[in-house]
């Protein structure tokens, strides 16, 4: 009966299990989205001023976005280890780094590089830590 | 475009911010497990401000400067919180979050000195 059970079980663990990296991958996109758009916002306001932050709709959109891919991110770390989804997690900072260079033209450098891959691996690290 | 130290020093407060943000939803979420109905209660919704507060001050500091430089700088966030789990739970300090800790502000410092 063990064995039976066992045998059924696996192969829906690896799905729920599959389910919450996908999930949590979408959500490295969300979040990275969010900060782009935040930026854009951010960006308007340094011309128009603080005030116009209250009705920046590229704000107000990144906002939102935050706000959905933390909702989606903690539906996903109830399902999964937090050890496997975290080095997803640090995922993040790649493609904020890389809408930055492409939408912002902001310069790469070895230090930024370097500093990416470091935090990258250090976030990984972190959330892999057991108690 | 060159990023301002004041705008770095703007991420920095965020980040700090929100790590009592993390600490407040801790606690709030804890008292979850006597109900459902307890998601009403001060320490969430003091978690939310903070989280809340610490995103205007991340706001204001990306409003000059390179994303790529300034939003790295978020993750100092988890240094934070790993000294408040050490202080407010009690959580051990483990080898490898130690590791985690010291990589984290080495990238953080290389980014930095990539913001020239």
């Amino acid at each position: 009966m063990r064995t039976a059970a066992t045998t059924l079980e696996a192969p829906n663990k690896a799905r729920a299990r599959r389910q919450a990296l996908a999930l949590v991958f979408g959500c490295t996109i969300l979040g990275a989205a969010a900060q782009i758009l935040m930026k854009t916002g951010a960006n308007h306001t340094a011309q128009a001023g603080v005030m116009a932050m209250i009705v920046s709709l590229p704000l107000l959109s990144g906002y939102a976005l935050y706000g959905l891919s933390t909702l989606l991110l903690v539906l996903a770390l109830r399902e999964g280890e937090l050890s496997l989804l975290y080095p997803v997690i640090a995922l993040t900072y790649v493609w904020v780094t890389v809408l930055s260079v492409v939408i912002f033209h902001d310069r790469l450098n070895p230090f930024k590089l370097i500093g990416i891959v470091i935090v990258v691996t250090g976030v990984a690290v972190l959330g892999g830590a057991r108690e | 475009m060159t990023t301002p130290p004041g705008s770095i020093l703007l991420v920095l407060v965020a980040s700090f911010i929100g790590s009592f943000g993390a600490v407040f939803l801790k606690v709030g979420a804890g008292r979850l497990k006597h109900g459902l109905w307890h998601i009403l209660n001060v320490n969430l919704a003091l978690g939310v401000a903070f989280f809340l507060l610490s995103s205007v001050f991340f706001v204001l500091g990306i409003r000059h400067g390179e994303l790529s430089v300034l939003y790295p700088m978020v993750a100092l966030g988890y240094v934070w919180t790993l000294f408040w789990s050490r202080l407010f739970f009690h959580e051990p300090l483990t080898h490898q979050k130690f590791v985690g800790l010291g990589l984290i502000l080495v990238g953080v410092f290389f980014v930095g000195l990539g913001s020239q």
